[in-house]
C-alpha cells in the first residue's frame, strides 16, 4: 500500500488538505497526517516515498499516483528551500506525526528531559547560559540569565509560563511548533520546571488558533507520565493583542483584565499569583531539549553572529511567492531572505517595503536589503527582529495607510493603562487622516470653548513635526512594547515613503530633519 | 435546566483551578452566545468577586460579548500580511454579500500569513481567498 504524507498544520487544512487526504483514503492508500514542512506555497503538499507534489487538490490524486503529475518537486529534503536551512527547532517539520509519542521518541524525543533530570537543576541552567539562548519573544533577553533568576528566588510554589499569544502579522512559528512539534515544546518547559524548580506550567494560547488549541491539549494528555510530576495546562486567551506581553499576559492567567504591570517586579521575582514566574516564547522552549542534548550547547553556542546565537526561525509572509518558514543561522540579511529564498514577491511586481517584527516593527526599504539578521544589527537600525515575521509588499502598497493601521491597531489593541499608548494612537490617527487629507483642523477644535487651541491651520511641516513628537513621547513613556514600538513603522514610513503622506513630500522629509528623528 | 443552574455548574466546574475566571468566561460565552449582566452577577458571586471585576474583564476582552448576536459570523484577518496580499480589496464585495444577514468581523491574525487573505468561521480556517470564494463562504455561512 502506498504510504502518502499530507501535513494536519492549519494551514494546510485552510489550504484544503483535509479533501486530498480523504481522496488518497479512497483510493486505497495508507495517509499519515504529519507536520508541515514550511514550505507554504506547496500547501497541501503530498509526499510520497520522500517525493513531494504540490499544492495539489482532490483532482491531482490520480495524476501523482501513476507518476504523471506537473506538481511534482522532486526529493522535498533535496529542494533548496529545505536543504539551504539549519533546523534545530524544526527539525522534525514535515516528517512526524504530531501527537505520535512514538515518532517524537524515536526522533530523540524526551532525550533532553531525560539528561536534564541526571545533571540536575544547576547544571541545566548553565548549558543554557552558556548556549547563549535568548527569548525569542522580542526582547531577546537571554534565557539562561532569567532562569537563573527564577532558580535563586525562594519560593514554595514557582510557575513555568510558555508565551503562545502570538498576536504579531506575518509570525506562524508558535502555531507551527505546537500544531507540529508540541512535545518539543512540552519538554523544553519540563526541562525549565526542573531547571527553577517549578511544578506547574500554563500554555497561553490564543483563541485565534483552534487547531493548535486542540493539539496541545491532546498532547498534553497523552504525555502526562512522562513529565511528572511537572504538571501543565493549556490556557485559552480571548482576542487581546496586549496579552502577548508577558506581565499582561499573567494578569490574563490570573483572571484579570489584560493591562500591563509595571516593573519592577520582575516576573522572575513576582510573577504569576505574585510567584516565581519564568515567561518564554514558545520557541525559546522549543529549542531547549536540543540544547540538553550531548553536546547541544556547544553546538548552538558555535551557530549565528554577535551575541545572536543559535538559529532562528524566521517566517516570510505577505506578498512574496515562496512563504514560509526558514529556519537558519543568524546574520543572513533581509535581501537573501526575500529575493534568494522567498523569490520576490508573489504578485510578480517589484518589492516596496518590508516589515520585519510584525505590527510593532519597522518598515525597511529595498535598499536596506544588505542588513543582517541579528539583534543588535536591527537596533542599530531602529528596527527589530522581534519575533522573526517578515512581511512582503509590493509596490502597489500605500504606506501612509499602513502607517495609520500602526496608530489604528495600537488604538484598538491598548490595554489603556498609560496615556502615550491609550491616547497618543487615536491622535496619531488623526494627524495621518489630517495629513494625508490636506491639513484641515478637526471640528472640536475649532469650538468656542477650546480657547487654548490655536484656530489656524497647521502647516504640513507642522503636522509632520507633530506626528514626529508625538511618536517620541509614545517610545520613550510607554509602559510596554506596545506604545513604545509603535511609533516605529510609522516613522519609517515617513522616512522612506514621504510621498505617501503628504503632496508636499520635502515637507515630511524636511519636518524629519528638523527634529533630528 | 435554567440558566441559573447551568452557570453554577460551569462555576463548580472549574472553581478548584488557579485564575478560574477567564476558563469559566469561554464556557458562559460558547454556551449563552454571550456574557451578560445577570451572568456576570451570578459568577461574580460564585467566585466571591465584585460585579465590577467581572465586568472589567468581560469588557476587556474582545472574544467576551454583552449581548448574544444570532447571526453566523465570518471572521477576516485585515492585518499586515493580509493587507499585502489584498484583504481590502475584498471588503466591498464582502460587506454586500454580508448585508445584515451575516456579522462581518475583523480578526488581527489567524497565522496563516503567507497564503492570505484569511477567513475563519467558527473553528474552520479558509485561505487564499479572492472575492468570489470569499462571497460564496460569506454566502453559505
Amino acid at each position: 500500500m502506498t504510504l502518502v504524507k499530507i501535513s494536519d498544520d492549519a494551514l494546510a487544512r485552510a489550504c484544503g488538505a483535509d479533501a486530498l487526504a480523504a481522496a488518497f483514503e479512497k483510493k486505497g492508500c495508507e495517509v499519515h497526517r504529519v507536520s508541515s514542512w514550511g514550505m507554504q506555497w506547496l500547501e497541501p503538499l503530498v509526499e510520497i516515498d520522500g517525493k513531494g507534489f504540490g499544492p495539489a487538490t482532490a483532482d491531482d490524486v490520480d495524476a501523482i499516483l501513476d507518476g504523471s503529475s506537473d506538481l511534482a518537486i522532486g526529493a522535498i529534503e533535496d529542494h533548496p528551500f529545505i536543504a539551504s536551512q539549519q533546523r534545530l527547532t524544526f527539525a522534525r517539520a514535515g516528517k512526524t506525526r504530531p501527537t505520535s509519542l512514538e515518532d517524537y521518541a524515536a526522533t530523540g524525543g524526551w532525550s533532553g528531559l531525560k539528561r536534564a533530570r541526571e545533571i540536575g537543576a544547576e547544571q541545566i541552567v548553565e548549558e543554557v547560559l552558556h548556549s547563549g539562548l535568548r527569548g525569542r519573544g522580542g526582547a531577546g533577553f537571554p534565557a539562561g540569565i532569567k532562569w537563573r533568576t527564577v532558580a535563586q528566588t525562594p519560593g514554595a510554589q514557582k510557575y513555568i509560563v510558555a508565551n503562545a499569544d502570538e498576536g504579531d502579522s506575518a509570525t506562524f512559528a508558535d502555531r507551527m511548533v505546537m500544531e507540529g512539534d508540541p512535545y518539543a515544546l512540552i519538554e523544553g518547559m519540563a526541562i525549565a520546571g526542573k531547571a527553577v524548580g517549578a511544578s506547574q506550567g500554563y500554555v497561553y494560547l490564543r483563541s485565534e488558533y483552534p487547531d493548535a488549541i486542540a493539539k496541545m491539549n491532546r498532547a498534553l494528555e497523552l504525555c502526562a507520565d512522562i513529565i511528572a510530576p511537572f504538571k501543565c495546562e493549556v490556557r485559552v486567551g480571548a482576542g487581546a493583542y496586549v496579552c502577548g506581553e508577558e506581565t499582561s499576559l499573567l494578569n490574563s492567567l490570573e483572571g484579570k483584565r489584560g493591562e500591563v504591570r509595571a516593573k519592577p517586579p520582575l516576573p522572575a521575582i513576582e510573577g504569576l499569583f505574585g510567584r516565581p514566574t519564568v515567561v518564554n516564547n514558545i520557541l525559546t522552549l522549543a529549542a531547549v531539549p536540543h540544547i540538553l542534548g550531548e553536546g547541544g550547547a556547544n553546538d548552538y553556542e558555535a551557530l549565528g553572529m554577535g551575541r545572536s546565537k543559535g538559529t532562528m526561525p524566521i517566517q516570510l509572509a505577505g506578498n512574496i511567492k515562496h512563504g514560509g518558514l526558514y529556519e537558519t543561522a543568524f546574520g543572513i540579511t533581509l535581501g537573501e531572505l526575500i529575493n534568494d529564498i522567498g523569490g520576490g514577491t508573489a504578485s510578480g511586481r517589484p518589492v516596496k517595503a518590508v516589515q520585519v517584527g510584525g505590527p510593532l516593527g519597522a518598515y525597511l526599504h529595498p535598499d536596506q536589503f544588505d542588513i543582517k539578521f541579528d539583534y543588535e544589527e536591527y537596533t542599530a537600525s531602529e528596527a527589530l527582529i522581534g519575533h522573526g515575521g517578515i512581511t512582503v509588499f509590493d509596490d502597489t502598497a500605500d504606506m501612509g495607510g499602513m502607517a495609520r493601521f500602526a496608530m489604528e491597531f495600537c488604538a484598538a489593541e491598548s490595554c489603556g493603562k498609560c496615556t502615550p499608548c491609550r491616547i497618543g494612537s487615536v491622535r496619531g490617527v488623526e494627524i495621518i487622516d489630517r495629513m494625508r487629507e490636506g491639513r484641515s483642523r478637526g471640528t472640536l477644535e475649532r469650538q468656542p470653548q477650546m480657547h487654548n487651541t490655536p484656530k489656524q491651520d497647521r502647516s504640513a511641516e507642522d503636522e509632520v513635526v507633530l506626528l514626529a513628537d508625538l511618536c517620541d513621547v509614545m517610545k520613550s513613556s510607554s509602559l510596554c512594547a506596545l506604545g513604545g514600538f509603535t511609533p516605529y513603522p510609522v516613522v519609517s514610513a515617513m522616512r522612506y515613503w514621504p510621498e505617501d503622506f503628504s503632496d508636499d513630500p520635502e515637507s515630511v522629509t524636511r519636518a524629519l530633519e528638523r527634529i533630528g528623528t | 435546566m435554567s440558566k441559573e443552574q447551568r452557570l453554577g455548574e460551569i462555576i463548580a466546574e472549574h472553581h478548584g483551578r488557579e485564575g478560574p475566571l477567564m476558563p469559566i468566561l469561554h464556557d458562559v460565552q460558547a454556551e449563552f452566545g454571550c456574557v451578560d449582566a445577570e451572568s456576570e452577577a451570578i459568577i461574580a458571586k460564585g467566585l466571591n468577586l465584585s460585579r465590577a471585576d467581572v465586568h472589567g474583564v468581560v469588557s476587556f476582552y474582545h472574544d467576551f460579548h454583552t449581548a448574544a448576536d444570532q447571526r453566523p459570523e465570518v471572521q477576516i484577518c485585515r492585518a499586515e500580511a493580509c493587507k499585502a496580499r489584498g484583504v481590502e480589496a475584498l471588503m466591498t464585495d464582502a460587506e454586500a454579500a454580508a448585508g445584515e444577514r451575516v456579522k462581518l468581523s475583523t480578526v488581527y491574525c489567524l497565522g496563516l500569513c503567507s497564503v492570505g487573505p484569511n477567513a475563519r468561521i467558527g473553528d474552520d480556517l479558509h485561505a487564499r481567498l479572492d472575492s468570489t470564494r470569499l462571497t460564496k463562504l460569506i454566502e453559505s455561512a
